[in-house]
C-alpha cells in the first residue's frame, strides 16, 4: 500500500483534474445564473483546439491561451443567445454545441493542415511551462503554471461569488429571477456575462490539455471530461472549494487508472489485476448515488434550466 | 396548418444550416455548390446509394424513436447511447453462447457456447435479449427520476460511462479472442445472422451490408405511433409529458409513466443491436457506434417528435453520412467533417426557432 499515495501519483492526479477544475469553475458561473452548461464538453474544445494552433502560428502558449479563452467565450456567447433570446432547449442546445466542436476544429485544421485527425505538432519550448520556469520551489516547481494558478483562482472564484454585488445577483438570478428582476438586477445581461465567463474558464481548461498536457489537438480530445466537470459541479452542490475537490477526486480516480496497471497492490483477491473499468466507473457510480440524495441532498439552483421571459 | 407548421421550421433550420455551412466551405476555400452537391447527390441516384444511405439510416431511426418517446413524456434520453451498448454487447453474449461459436485460439479450436439453438430460435432470443437489456439500461435513470427525483440528464449521462466501461471490462476479461489485437469480441454463430437484403433482393448489390433490421425500424415506426397515439398507454404516456401535475390529477400516475418511457426509450435504443450485431458486424466491437444515441437526439428534434418524421430526419441523415464520403474524397479542402458540422448547426437551429412554432401557437391559442 506504501506506493498507493505515493507523490507521482498525486502529481499525476493534479494534472489531470486542472482541465476539470477550469471546467467546473466556468459552469458554476452560469449554472449559477440559472443556465444549464452540457456545453462545457464543447467549449473546451474550442479553447483546446484554438490554443493549440494559436500556440503553433504565434509560438507563444500564452498568446494561444489567450486566443483558446476568447473562443470560448465566442462560441459560449453563441450557446447564450441561443438559450437565452431564443430560449431553446438547454440541453438540447448545449449538445449541438459539442457536436458542433467536434466536427468543426477537424473541418478546419483538415483544411488548413491538411489533417482532419489532429493539429501540428508544437515545439516544446512553445508549451505552457511548468512552474520551475519562474520559480525555483522544489518539489512543486514541476506543477504546471495553469494548475499551480488554480490556487489564486479558486479563492478569487468564492470570493466573487460570495463576497460581491455580482456575485449575489450571480445567485438571486440562479434563485429567483423575478425576484432579482424587481431589485433592479438585469436578469438577461447577467446571464450573458455569466454564460461567457463559463466558457472563457472551461477554454481554458481545454487549452491546458492541448499545450500543457499534451502538445497538440486531436479530435475529441476532451473525452468527456466536460461532462465529468459537470458532474464534480453537482457533487459539490453548486459551490466553489466543493468543486475543486470533487475535481481532484475525480483527477484522482482517473490517475488511478493509469497509475493501477502492474501495480503490485492493485489486485483483486484472486490474484488478478483490478480492471482498469472498474476504477473509471467510480466517480460516475457516485455522482448517481449523490443525486439520488445518499449522500445529502444535492440541490441544484431554483431557476436552473428555466428560460427567463420577462414580465410587460 | 398545424402539419404544415411543423414541417416548416425544420425545412427552414435546415436551410439556414446549409446557409451557414456554405459560407464555412466557402471561407475554407473550396466551392459550396459543388461540396452540397456530392453530399446530397450521392444517396438515392442507384440500388446502392439508397441501399447504404438506408443502412446509415437504420439505427438512428431505432435511436431517434428512442428519445422521442422519452421526449412525449417530457424526459431527455441522452443515455441512447450506453443503452445500445450494453445491449449490443448482451446480444452478442448471447449470440456466442448460444449459437455454437466456436473460437480458433492460437491455432486450437475452443467451443465458448452451451448450446447450439436452432436460427428460429435463436434469432428471436438474439431480439428480444437487445430490448430487454437496453430496457433496463433505460428504466435505472426512469426509476431513479421517479423514486429520488434526480435528474435523468445527469443519470443518463453517468450510465453512458459506466455501461461503456462495463462492456468493455467484459469484452477485454471475458470474450475476447486471446491475440486479437482488437477490442472486439468473438463472432456470434451463424445461426444468429439475420439475412441481408441482397439475399432476396438481387438488384441489391452485394457490398451493401443493409439488413432485415431496415424493415424492422419501419415497423417500428409504426408500432411506436400505434403505441403513442392509439393506445391507453400511450395517451397517459403523452398527457404525463405534457402536464405532469394535470395527468395525476386524472388519475394517471406520472412516477409509473416516466419509468415506462424511458424502459421503451431504452429498448428501442437496444434495437440498434438488432442491425449493428446480428445483420451487420456479427461481434462487439468496442466503439462500434458513430454516436448514434447521441445523433438520435437530432433525429428526435427534427422529426418534431413524430414517428414519421423521425423516419424522414433519420433518412437524412443518411443522406449526409452517405454524402459526406464523397465530400472527403472528391474535393481538396473540405473533409467528411462537413457532415457532422451541418448537423450540429441544424440542431442548434431547430432548438432556437422552437420557439417560434410554440409561441405562435400559444398565441393562437388565446385568441
Amino acid at each position: 500500500m506504501s506506493d498507493l499515495f505515493n507523490l507521482a501519483l498525486l502529481f499525476s492526479a493534479i494534472r489531470l483534474s486542472t482541465p476539470l477544475i477550469y471546467a467546473a469553475l466556468g459552469g458554476l458561473f452560469s449554472e449559477r445564473s440559472g443556465v444549464i452548461n452540457i456545453a462545457l464538453e464543447g467549449l473546451m474544445l474550442a479553447g483546446a483546439f484554438t490554443a493549440a494552433v494559436a500556440t503553433y502560428e504565434l509560438h507563444n502558449p500564452y498568446l494561444g491561451l489567450l486566443c483558446g479563452m476568447a473562443a470560448g467565450g465566442v462560441l459560449a456567447l453563441v450557446y447564450a443567445i441561443s438559450v437565452i433570446r431564443f430560449q431553446a432547449d438547454q440541453v438540447v442546445a448545449g449538445m449541438a454545441i459539442n457536436f458542433l466542436m467536434i466536427g468543426l476544429p477537424a473541418l478546419i485544421s483538415g483544411a488548413v493542415y491538411d489533417s482532419s485527425g489532429s493539429t501540428p505538432q508544437i515545439d516544446i519550448s512553445n508549451l505552457i511551462p511548468p512552474l520551475s520556469r519562474y520559480l525555483p520551489i522544489g518539489l512543486l516547481s514541476e506543477i504546471s503554471v495553469l494548475s499551480a494558478f488554480i490556487v489564486i483562482l479558486v479563492p478569487l472564484v468564492w470570493y466573487v461569488l460570495y463576497k460581491t454585488p455580482f456575485g449575489l445577483r450571480l445567485r438571486a438570478t440562479g434563485e429567483n429571477p423575478e425576484a432579482a428582476d424587481a431589485a433592479g438586477v438585469n436578469v438577461i445581461r447577467l446571464r450573458y456575462i455569466a454564460v461567457t465567463i463559463s466558457g472563457i474558464l472551461a477554454a481554458a481548461g481545454g487549452a491546458y490539455l492541448s499545450t500543457g498536457q499534451s502538445s497538440l489537438f486531436t479530435r475529441n480530445m476532451t473525452a468527456g471530461r466536460g461532462y465529468i466537470a459537470l458532474a464534480a459541479l453537482i457533487l459539490s452542490k453548486w459551490r466553489p472549494v466543493q468543486a475543486l475537490f470533487a475535481c481532484l477526486f475525480f483527477g484522482l480516480m482517473e490517475a488511478l487508472t493509469i497509475g493501477i496497471q502492474g501495480a503490485p497492490w492493485a489486485k483483486m483477491p484472486s490474484g488478478e489485476d483490478i480492471p482498469v473499468q472498474f476504477i473509471q466507473m467510480i466517480p460516475y457510480v457516485l455522482t448517481i448515488i449523490v443525486l439520488a440524495g445518499f449522500i445529502g441532498l444535492s440541490r441544484a439552483p431554483k431557476a436552473l434550466g428555466i428560460p427567463y421571459r420577462k414580465e410587460s | 396548418m398545424n402539419i404544415l407548421r411543423e414541417i416548416l421550421w425544420p425545412l427552414v433550420a435546415v436551410a439556414a444550416a446549409f446557409v451557414v455551412g456554405g459560407i464555412v466551405i466557402l471561407v475554407i476555400g473550396d466551392n459550396p455548390i459543388t461540396a452540397f452537391g456530392l453530399l446530397l447527390g450521392n444517396s438515392f441516384g442507384s440500388a446502392k446509394d439508397l441501399g447504404w444511405t438506408l443502412f446509415y439510416a437504420t439505427p438512428l431511426i431505432f435511436t431517434g424513436l428512442a428519445v422521442m418517446v422519452a421526449f412525449r413524456c417530457g424526459l431527455l434520453n441522452i443515455g441512447a447511447e450506453g443503452q445500445l451498448y450494453v445491449a449490443a454487447f448482451a446480444t452478442t453474449w448471447v449470440g456466442i453462447k448460444f449459437g455454437g461459436t466456436i473460437v480458433n485460439v492460437f491455432g486450437k479450436d475452443e467451443n465458448w457456447s452451451w448450446m447450439s439453438l436452432p436460427w428460429y430460435v435463436l434469432v428471436p432470443f438474439c431480439v428480444i435479449t437487445a430490448i430487454v437489456v437496453g430496457g433496463i439500461w433505460g428504466g435505472i435513470p426512469g426509476y431513479l427520476r421517479a423514486r429520488f427525483g434526480s435528474h435523468e440528464v445527469i443519470n443518463t449521462i453517468m450510465l453512458n460511462f459506466i455501461g461503456i466501461a462495463l462492456v468493455s471490462y467484459f469484452t477485454q476479461y471475458w470474450y475476447k479472442v486471446p491475440g486479437d489485437a482488437i477490442m472486439q469480441t468473438a463472432e456470434i454463430g451463424k445461426a444468429a445472422w439475420i439475412p441481408q437484403l441482397h439475399e432476396f433482393l438481387p438488384f441489391i448489390p452485394k457490398d451493401v451490408p443493409l439488413s432485415l433490421a431496415f424493415p424492422l425500424a419501419v415497423l417500428m415506426c409504426f408500432l411506436v405511433w400505434v403505441f403513442l397515439w392509439k393506445t391507453k398507454w400511450g395517451y397517459e404516456l403523452r398527457a404525463t409529458g405534457q402536464n405532469a401535475s394535470a395527468a395525476e390529477y386524472g388519475g394517471i400516475n406520472p412516477k409509473k409513466q416516466i419509468i415506462l418511457a424511458m424502459t421503451i426509450s431504452g429498448s428501442l435504443a437496444g434495437m440498434v443491436a438488432v442491425s449493428e450485431v446480428l445483420g451487420n458486424r456479427h461481434n462487439y466491437y468496442d466503439g462500434f457506434s458513430a454516436e448514434w444515441g447521441y445523433w438520435g437526439i437530432a433525429v428526435a428534434l427534427l422529426g418534431r417528435n413524430h414517428p414519421l418524421g423521425v423516419f424522414i430526419a433519420a433518412l437524412f441523415f443518411g443522406v449526409l453520412m452517405r454524402g459526406q464520403i464523397f465530400v472527403d474524397a472528391f474535393t481538396p479542402h473540405v473533409s467528411k467533417d462537413v457532415g457532422q458540422v451541418l448537423l450540429s448547426i441544424i440542431i442548434l437551429f431547430v432548438a432556437c426557432l422552437q420557439m417560434y412554432s410554440m409561441r405562435r401557437r400559444l398565441v393562437k391559442g388565446t385568441i
